[in-house]
């Protein structure tokens, strides 16, 4: 008993500092957002006395709702995507012999070398009407000339996939990396077609990258402002560039952090689900404990 | 029925390393059949060849009349029990079992009653719905064969099935398979480089090195009349002594001058002439070791030597004796050791001997085959007695000599 005390103290040092800064950094100043959405505004950008919900009024609006609905609607988009991208490369590549896997996973890091910002201009240069896209589909007849291919949720999405896609296929490898390979053999050897093996044994296999690439990919979409910035313009907003505008352009900060606390139940929305995964999976594992008692 | 699964010169080969080489071989309907070979021989290739994991690059593959070479694996209708088991690891035992009769579209109804059944016959009814990382090794083992047993394949691949189990565990389970093979009575064919384990289980196996096959038969045949030193020193221990033939006696026996023993007795089976050089192999059993001298017969081989070397294990002890330049290998079994047994120890005299009916001549052989046999190693020599003593009481000459080594 005395040992368990002290090493329940020990494991609470060790953790001390790490929680701190979690603590002072995150949980502070999210719960501060949290309290400033109540709070009034005057027309100078100080925040008023007193509490008020007048902040969150804009949530009814019909203008804000598109806005949520896009944000959601892209961020589930862009996560599909990615997946659907992301693990047919992951299996390919931890199929691949060990230097070949090196190489590409290497491959794959390779644009992060590159600062983001340049790279989301880039595809601004290359989208453009003059651009080489452009100018290519032009030739090609594919399109009419002077077709806009930016400033639309297609140029969004696109730039997003592009953007989020290497943070999904690490996962997916790093989960794909530890498959036995020999399950599929097994699979289909007892009489399921390649892409039948592949769903039923190989996804299941690597649910665990699934998970880790839905949440690193779907979270920060949802609170992206950079990327629909740029490249969606004011007809493309998405929840990010509404709080920006709160922000900087109204100096509204009440109305500011409702927005952003809005953003934040919604991030939890996936959270919520993966605990709820979780706790079902540990209760199954305590009556297989149960079944094993008797 | 007979060449139920017939490989047409078969060859596969790996970024120009040939796996195997040109193999034809048949295999008849409901009978154990073991590929044993050392790693790298090429066994599992053969295996992964008739499951459909790999396509040859020449040669076909017959089953029941069928040519299956260009079949993906799921239509065949072989199925594999793998040699780290592969079992699902996110399904239970259950759904592990049901696995093929649900992709082959079965009634849940059907399903259900199948996969009870197979439980029943593995014995694991009370673990059906554990995750596979639940149960021990043994349950794995059993839930990979009755998964693969469930689909009434027409032939049962099994790769090393048995390797990653412990010695008493493999022992159990070899037990086992042989029962689920008496109750189903499907083709079994089994793939180790464990030589007890094909030869306790099989009815036929066939010696496999360097992707080429050396030897096709029965255990019997394999280990009392090897065509090659390879198979010779694979299977069990063997002496290996060359010379040539100096005259044939009595039609059927050769007089052989061995350098540095002198003239020994060999019974002729490669019908030689005088002149011809011949190997010959004697397996460590047949030789029979006394500290008295033994009485002078036509045709046993009698030679003076000094123990160099013993090893105890236990049901016997394992000997090492010089004669000559010739170091001979033998064992004497223990039935009385604590009370009146005095065996031979370090440097004693003793006699060997050994009657011409026993050694044989081998068609091939290999300094490297022979090299196997100089590393002392302590296997276990018992599997191997049950056909011994057959052999051994067909032939009268040798019946006194065995007895009186028991009884010593």
């Amino acid at each position: 008993m005395k040992k368990d005390l002290l090493k329940n103290i020990q494991e609470k040092l060790i953790t001390f500092p790490s929680f701190t800064w979690l603590l002072i950094f995150f949980l502070i100043p999210t719960l501060l957002v949290v309290l400033i959405s109540f709070r009034t505004s005057d027309p100078f950008g100080n925040i008023g006395v007193g509490f008020t919900l007048s902040a969150y009024s804009e949530i009814t609006n019909m203008s804000f709702l598109r806005i949520l609905i896009r944000t959601l609607r892209l961020s589930f988009l862009n996560t599909i995507i990615c997946l659907l991208l992301g693990i047919p490369v992951a299996y390919a590549i931890a199929r691949m012999e060990k230097k070949w896997q090196q190489n590409l996973m290497l491959l794959i890091i390779v644009p992060f070398w590159t600062n983001f910002l340049i790279r989301i201009f880039a595809w601004k240069t290359l989208l453009h009407p003059e651009g080489f896209i452009g100018q290519t589909l032009t030739f090609l007849r594919l399109i009419p000339p002077g077709t806009p291919l930016l400033y639309n949720e297609g140029a969004v999405l696109l730039v997003l996939v592009y953007s989020f896609l290497p943070f999904a296929i690490l996962p997916l490898y790093a989960a794909a990396e530890k498959f036995d390979f020999q399950l599929l053999e097994a699979a289909r050897d007892l009489g399921s077609s390649g892409i039948q093996s592949f769903i039923t044994i190989f996804l299941p296999g690597i649910s665990v990258g699934i998970i880790s690439a839905t949440m690193i990919v779907f979270i920060p979409t949802l609170g992206s402002y950079v990327i629909p910035d740029l490249v969606g313009g004011p007809t493309c907003e998405m929840l990010g560039n509404r709080i920006a505008r709160r922000v900087f352009t109204d100096r509204d900060l009440p109305r500011g952090s409702a927005l952003s606390t809005v953003l934040i139940l919604a991030v939890m929305i996936p959270f919520l689900i993966q605990i709820l995964v979780r706790k079902s999976k540990k209760s199954g594992k305590i009556s297989a404990v149960e079944a094993l008692d008797k | 029925m007979k060449d139920f699964l017939i490989f047409e010169n078969l060859s596969k080969s790996y970024s120009n390393v040939a796996a195997v080489k040109n193999i034809s071989l048949a295999i008849n309907k409901g009978e154990i059949f073991s590929l044993l070979g050392p790693s790298g021989c090429g066994k599992t290739t053969l295996l992964r060849l008739c499951a459909g994991f790999e396509t040859p690059d020449n040669g076909r593959i017959i089953l029941d009349g069928a040519d299956i070479t260009a079949l993906p694996p799921e239509k065949r209708k072989v199925n594999t029990v793998f040699q780290s088991y592969a079992l699902f690891p996110h399904m239970t035992i259950r759904e592990n079992i049901a696995f093929g009769p649900k992709v082959a579209g079965k009634s849940k109804k059907e399903v259900n009653y199948e996969v009870d059944k197979m439980l029943a016959l593995i014995q694991l009814e009370y673990e059906a719905d554990r995750k596979p990382a639940h149960i021990s090794g043994g349950q794995k083992q059993r839930v990979a064969i009755a998964r693969a047993l469930i689909n009434k394949p027409q032939v049962l691949l099994l790769d090393e099935p048995l390797a990653a189990l412990d010695l008493k565990l493999r022992q159990r389970m070899l037990i086992e398979l042989d029962q689920i093979h008496d109750e189903v009575g499907i083709t079994f064919l089994f793939v180790t480089h464990d030589q007890t384990e094909a030869m306790s289980l099989s009815d036929r196996m066939a010696v496999m090195d360097k992707g080429s096959i050396e030897q096709v038969g029965t255990p019997v045949e394999i280990y009392e009349s090897p065509v090659s030193s390879f198979t010779a020193a694979f299977i069990g221990d063997t002496n290996f002594l060359d010379g040539w033939v100096t005259k044939i006696i009595d039609k059927e026996y050769a007089k052989i001058n061995i350098d540095g023993i002198g003239k020994i007795i060999c019974f002729n089976d490669r019908k030689l002439k005088a002149g011809d050089p011949v190997h010959v192999s004697i397996r460590p059993e047949k030789i029979n070791m006394s500290k008295t001298e033994p009485e002078e017969h036509r045709k046993v081989n009698i030679l003076k030597g000094v123990v160099e070397n013993m090893v105890y294990v236990g049901t016997s002890t394992k000997y090492w004796v010089r004669s000559g330049e010739w170091l001979f290998t033998t064992q004497k079994l223990h039935r009385r050791y604590l009370l009146d047994e005095t065996p031979p120890k370090w440097d004693d005299d003793v006699w060997i001997s050994w009657h011409a009916d026993d050694c044989y001549m081998l068609e091939k052989y290999r300094e490297a085959d022979e090299q196997l046999l100089t590393i002392p190693d302590i296997e276990e020599p018992e599997d191997d007695e049950p056909n011994l003593d057959e052999d051994e009481s067909s032939q009268e000459n040798i019946i006194t000599d065995e007895e009186n080594k028991h009884e010593k």
